[in-house]
């Protein structure tokens, strides 16, 4: 071997092994945060009897999950029931791998390690496990991949309310795939480009929230469906299916799926930053775009505060909305998200060609700013006139808005008797 | 009389999904930075609770408690009212009678798993001397420690119950 690809071999394992650390710890310690959060908005205290404050609880609950009892239901796929946790915590972490953490770290190398020998590495280096430059049709494949897991799940279970779980997971999650696919399509136009390096490097002037807030909102609500989270967590639904999918699970293979709900939340958080908050991007300077040791250092922090934030608005939402009945669910999948994000597609192309061919603007950010105000006036219309009693609706006016048979049954508006 | 629905014709405003998520969201939002609402239970306890905002009732009714005379016996004379009247039976006594014709308990046990808490005991003794206590903490290793006889019943020093009162029924 060569000592470049030695080097290019060593920087890449040791990229794997921080970035896939640090992402663990974070996700353990975001069931710390979702609990934690829950008692705030709930005026209790939450876990703080181990360690200060609670802070060693995931270590305890990591223990707890391993020495507990593996059970195998009786009448379960015995192959399947052990495979389909390690096909939902998969995904969940390979997806991670593209994500740019902060920015490319400048990386001489020229130095004889014992047993490897001379090891040489030169240029800057992504702080991504990998750059693909595939970048988001990857995402797209790997989302998809995280169906089976929760499906087969439900399955191999043998128990009704995994099956009943399973099935929901698998018919949301491709539902809900769609609009998420087609809500980041005006991103990529804008970038031109679907790697996630390049689409950061795209939104250091403006980021893509400006002129692409509808696409953001449509993009972090299929972000929920897509990690089953409420108020989409349907397949769960402790209320109506005991724990859902993972009811007949125990032990630590409860909490791969555990470990893989949340590395989801993380991995589609970090994800909408890349995508529509400029990723590691530190607004308002351009000092972060010159490779330095510090920049990366900064730009990892600044990274780390946006997905955060993000992370709270999830675990939020979640502790403040009531769960969708499942036709809701669906309608809002089907008659509302993907219609929207096919039509946004079009409104953006279609501002893009009048701005450029027709106006004839040349400078990219007045651009993006027609764009920006275009996509505002959307936003209004969607939750000023399309939000009233359309996008969701119960089931009970629906029916009966117009009379079932004509002549026999007909809506009685304010009956008074006597 | 054909069966007719009642639509009701909400407001836009109660209608409306986003404005009602984002009011909800709010709503939460505003709790986060209230003063919690959790007591420490082992670390603070409702009995001897300084700021009162945790104290149980006065007029709760947990485990017995025998008053004494300054002498240091029971009060109890041995009537055979709380055994009479206690609903659940839970009431064992045996009277004596001492040289001076003087009646007193040989054996008073009262068995706290079968008690119900009435508080009938209490209200019928005519020496006031069988309480139920303001107590709650009532954990013991063995089913044996749950029956209480007189010198535990005696050696009880936590507060007693004061009943609930018909002429007085707000307590005030």
């Amino acid at each position: 071997m060569t000592p470049e690809l030695k080097g290019f071999i060593l920087v890449a394992v040791l990229k794997l092994l921080v970035i896939f650390s640090v992402t663990l710890v974070a996700v353990a310690y975001m069931t710390l945060l979702e609990r934690k959060v829950s008692a705030w908005m709930q005026n209790r205290v939450g876990p703080n009897r181990i360690g200060p404050g609670g802070l060693l609880q995931p270590v305890a609950d990591g223990i707890k999950n391993l020495i507990k009892e593996e059970t195998l239901p009786l009448t379960a796929n015995g192959a399947l029931f052990f495979l389909a946790p390690c096909m939902a915590f998969v995904p969940a972490l390979i997806i991670s791998c593209i994500i740019p953490w902060a920015a490319p770290l400048p990386l001489t190398l020229d130095l004889t390690l014992p047993v490897i020998g001379q090891v040489t590495h030169s240029g800057t280096t992504p702080i991504a496990i990998t750059d693909l430059p595939v970048g988001f049709l990857y995402v797209l494949a790997i989302t998809s991949l995280g169906v089976y897991g929760i499906a087969l799940a439900g399955w191999s279970s043998n128990s009704k309310y995994s099956l009943i779980g399973g099935l929901r997971a698998a018919a949301q999650m491709v539902s809900y795939e769609v609009a998420l696919g087609l809500s980041v399509v005006p991103v990529l136009l804008l970038a031109g480009n679907v790697s996630f390096s390049a689409l950061v490097e795209a939104q250091h002037r403006t980021w893509y929230i400006v002129p692409l807030s509808l696409g953001f909102i449509l993009f972090f609500v299929s972000g929920f469906a897509e990690t089953n989270r409420a108020p989409f967590d349907l397949p769960e639904a402790e209320s109506e299916l005991v724990a859902g999918y993972h009811t007949e699970y125990s032990a630590f293979k409860f909490s791969m799926f555990f470990i893989a709900e949340y590395a989801n939340v993380l991995t589609s958080c970090a994800m909408t930053v890349s995508l529509f908050l400029g990723g590691w991007d530190i607004p308002f300077t351009r000092w972060d775009e010159t490779p330095g040791l510090l920049q990366t250092l900064a730009t990892g922090i600044v990274m780390a505060i946006k997905t955060s934030l993000l992370i709270f608005v999830v675990m939020w939402v979640r502790w403040t909305l009531p769960r969708f009945r499942y036709d809701q669910l669906m309608a809002l999948g089907w008659k509302f998200m993907l219609p929207v994000a096919l039509g946004y597609i079009v409104v953006v192309t279609a501002t893009l060609y009048v701005l450029q061919h027709v106006i004839g603007m040349t400078s990219m950010r007045a651009v993006l700013l027609g764009l920006g105000a275009v996509s505002a006036v959307l936003v209004f219309l969607l939750v000023v006139v399309i939000d009233r009693g359309i996008l969701l609706k119960g089931s009970g006016p629906r029916r009966t808005d117009r009379p079932l048979i004509a002549g026999r049954l007909r809506p009685v508006t304010a009956r008074v008797e006597g | 009389m054909a069966i007719g629905v009642k639509v009701l014709r909400r407001p836009e405003r109660e209608m409306s999904y986003l404005r009602a998520t984002l009011k909800g969201m709010a709503l939460t939002f505003r709790h986060m930075g209230r003063k919690e609402f959790t007591m420490q239970y082992p670390e603070e306890r409702s009995v001897d609770d300084k700021r009162g905002s945790w104290s149980i009732s006065a007029r709760w009714r947990g485990t017995h408690r025998m008053l004494t005379d300054e002498q240091g016996r029971a009060k109890c004379v041995a009537c055979g009212l709380c055994p009479q009247i206690c609903p659940a039976n839970c009431i064992k006594l045996i009277p004596g009678e001492d040289e001076a014709g003087n009646r007193y308990p040989l054996i008073y046990e009262i068995d706290e798993f079968r008690c119900v808490f009435c508080g009938y005991c209490q209200e019928v003794c005519p020496e006031e001397a069988i309480h139920v206590g303001v107590h709650y903490e009532n954990a013991e290793f063995t089913r044996e420690r749950f029956v209480y006889d007189l010198e535990r019943l005696c050696s009880q020093t936590h507060p007693v119950s004061t009943l609930w009162d018909p002429a007085d029924p707000k307590g005030e």
